[in-house]
């Protein structure tokens, strides 16, 4: 189990630099981290590292996407295994929102996007004609950056997923599922009495919680969270990296943050991406203490990013 | 790179305050003298209107003791109601109560101080209860607008008897029937329960009330479903093209297109292709919702592009299908904008005239219209039609029915503000 940090610094939000600290131990001058440029000719060639996963449950096999001419992201081969929890860094703009977000096809919505390659989810390809993208966000749920609850009453922002899915036969199995999500999501004895109250009375933190009880009222088999704690105060970050543990034991879980401490702490296995290829992946650990390329070493040490 | 030092930056700025402060006051006492002007106006134009118009809702009215004699009504023996003359009737009342009318051109003006209205109200009376037939019965009856006119002191008395409406004998009559204390004022009842008319004591604006209402309704019936649909669908589901801006600007231009061209389109389209009754609500209620259209369509698009996308996000990520997304969460957030632009729409229908022009609305019709298909006039033009007629006693009712269009859309315009706040929802 994680405690809050004493330096607070899994709390920094996304659109601050992380300080020039690095995790292993290097003190870099901010000069020569805004300095540094990056050579293109580093990007080339394949992902460093292992990206394959045990017991993989999404694979994904040279992912690109394109938003008209602009080539957001590359050849992304990357495994994700069940009750596995994959971290997604990489300086703003490197493309793993992007990748997150074809996971479970909320690309669609944006018209120019191209989405090529291969996703499979449980051995079946997401993005086949057959695969409705409304089955398959049911089955692949997602919290976003900021707090989104619906302007509803907390019982309905819960109840939301499985009553468009028909999940719940009667009154009490409904209730049965707002609860049990709810308390799963840590927030049931906060708002054990105030079922009534809108969604967006609760404080950020709540709110986030609450988001992710609505997720997981669905009983997804993959959740993905892009930046879920950028909003939030280091106190609530550290109850939803507590709940991230919690759920990793029953949901494969993919996040992207900008806190490089936050995915030491919540991750598995981490996946570096600079400019829409993704570098290296490899184990948490390992990639934190023993980067093998350049620029994963030069983005957790500081000089990029 | 210019550096200054501090003292500098500090002496600089402190010079500049003076005008700074000097502007900002020039612009708050242009601001505020703006807002009063406005103010001006607008307390300058309810009080004339208030001035002009009150007088309309009170009426003069006759207190006469009628004999309903049967030699009268009935000469030939059996009394047959359509045939009965009850304008001697009322005659013979009145001349009783005057005494000194002698001679067929006395007679002839004195006729003249009773309404028209005065014979129908006692036959109303009478079809109501025919066993009053052969009784005295004491009524309250209209009198004639100039009667009317006159003790609401818009006739001058000073002018030369031939240049005013009433001759030296009415008006001695009309005093000896005040010192009688036989003309009474009351509310003016007729005002809200008949329709136009050309004696203005009898003339009412319930035929144009009825005649906006229907419109109305038939507008707000097509205008808002149909604006909202288009809003939705051009937001959330059309592609993003040529054609769609294409429709996009055409719509734009709509809104900005003259009214009366919608009317020469409605009766080219409604009446003489479709077929719907020319001079109709329903026809008249069609044209205004094609105006009505683009405004809505434009506020409905703005509050729909008003919902935060990480509400759109949150459903779709959740699974909800596109319609699940724009029924459960889009429409219930943009509802208050749309009804916005509905009032704005609506409120710019119940004032259109020109229209109406084009597609025979703009006529004087008697009766009260009882369907959507009955030939019907609109609160605007019956304010132009009174306007435009030469009788004094028309001008305080002008007044009172702009009056009344205005109480209309007052109130159409809080049931709107009533029903937004109820589907505002606290965020």
């Amino acid at each position: 189990m994680k405690s809050i940090d004493n330096d607070g610094t899994g709390a920094v939000p996304s659109g601050i630099d992380l300080q020039p600290r690095s995790v292993v131990g290097v003190e870099v001058p901010r000069e020569a981290a805004a300095g540094a440029p990056v050579q293109l000719t580093e990007l080339s060639g394949r992902t460093v590292g292992d990206v394959k996963a045990q017991d993989a449950y999404v694979v994904a096999e040279d992912v690109n996407v394109r938003y008209g001419s602009n080539h957001a992201i590359r050849d992304i081969t990357l495994e994700i295994g069940r009750n596995e929890v994959v971290a997604l860094i990489g300086p703003s703009g490197c493309g793993k929102s992007t990748f997150l977000r074809c996971l479970n096809r909320m690309n669609d919505s944006i018209e120019s996007a191209i989405v090529t390659g291969r996703i499979t989810l449980g051995g079946q390809d997401i993005y086949s004609r057959e695969l409705d993208p409304v089955a398959l966000r049911a089955r692949v749920g997602m919290v976003f950056q900021k707090p989104n609850p619906f302007p509803k009453s907390i019982y309905d922002n819960v109840a939301y997923g499985p009553r468009i899915h028909g999940l719940a036969a009667d009154r009490s199995e409904l209730d049965h599922i707002v609860h049990t999500s709810l308390d799963r999501a840590g927030l049931l004895k906060e708002v054990r009495d105030r079922f009534d109250d809108p969604g967006t009375s609760l404080s950020g933190g709540q709110q986030q919680r609450l988001c992710i009880a609505r997720t997981i009222a669905v009983n997804p088999e993959v959740i993905l969270m892009d930046e879920p704690c950028s909003a939030l105060d280091p106190i609530a970050t550290a109850r939803i990296e507590d709940l991230i543990d919690e759920l990793s034991k029953n949901y494969a879980i993919v996040i992207v943050t900008h806190s490089m401490q936050q995915a030491a702490r919540v991750s598995q296995r981490v996946a570096y991406f600079h400019l829409g290829m993704l570098i290296e992946v490899d184990e948490t650990n390992r990639v934190f203490t023993n980067p093998q390329h350049k620029l994963t070493e030069d983005y957790i040490t500081g000089r990029i990013g | 790179m210019n550096v200054r030092s501090k003292s500098m930056t500090r002496e600089i700025v402190e010079a500049g305050l003076a005008k700074r402060r000097r502007k900002d006051r020039v612009f708050r006492t242009l601001g505020l003298l703006s807002t009063a002007v406005g103010l001006v106006f607008l307390i300058t134009f309810f009080a004339t209107l208030a001035s002009q118009g009150a007088s309309a809702f009170k009426q003069t009215h006759i207190i006469l003791n009628i004999e309903l004699s049967r030699e009268l009504l009935a000469p030939d023996g059996p009394f047959d109601i359509d045939y009965a003359d009850f304008d001697a009737v009322v005659r013979q009342a009145l001349r009783r109560e005057l005494g000194d009318v002698n001679g067929r051109r006395d007679r002839r003006e004195m006729n003249r101080l009773l309404s028209i209205g005065a014979a129908y109200q006692v036959k109303d009376t009478i079809a109501k209860n025919p066993d009053l037939l052969g009784s005295t019965l004491k009524m309250l009856l209209p009198v004639s607008a100039d009667v009317d006119m006159l003790l609401k002191g818009n006739i001058d008395r000073d002018l030369e008897q031939s240049q005013r409406p009433l001759s030296d004998r009415q008006i001695e009559w009309v005093d000896r029937l005040i010192e009688k204390d036989r003309l009474v004022s009351r509310f003016n009842s007729a005002l809200f329960s008949n329709g136009d008319s050309r004696e203005p004591e009898l003339s009412g604006i319930r035929g144009a009330l009825m005649g906006s209402v229907y419109m109305l309704l038939i507008t707000i019936l097509i205008a808002f479903p149909v604006g909202v649909a288009t809003a939705i669908y051009l937001e959330e589901f059309a592609p993003r093209n040529f054609w769609a801006d294409l429709v996009e600007v055409n719509i734009n231009n709509l809104a900005a297109v003259p009214s009366i061209v919608f009317g020469l389109l409605g009766l080219a389209v409604f009446i003489n292709w479709i077929g719907v009754p020319r001079s109709s609500s329903l026809v008249g209620g069609l044209v205004l919702a094609l105006i009505t259209l683009p405004v809505i369509i434009i506020a409905s698009r703005a509050a729909i592009k008003a919902v935060p996308p990480s509400i759109r996000e949150a459903a779709t990520g959740l699974g909800a299908s596109r319609m699940q997304v724009v029924a459960h969460h889009v429409l219930p957030l943009a509802l208050p904008g749309m009804l916005t632009g509905a009032i704005i729409g609506m409120s710019r229908a119940l004032g259109e005239s020109a229209p109406l022009l084009m597609i025979g609305m703009v006529a004087f019709i008697v009766d009260v219209p009882a369907g959507f298909t009955d030939p019907a006039t609109a609160l605007p033009v019956q304010i132009y039609l009174w306007a435009d007629s030469p009788e004094r006693a028309f001008a305080e009712r002008t007044a009172a029915a702009i009056i009344v269009l205005l109480g209309f859309l007052l109130l159409m315009n809080l049931a709107a503000v009533i029903m937004r706040r109820r589907v505002e929802r606290q965020w």
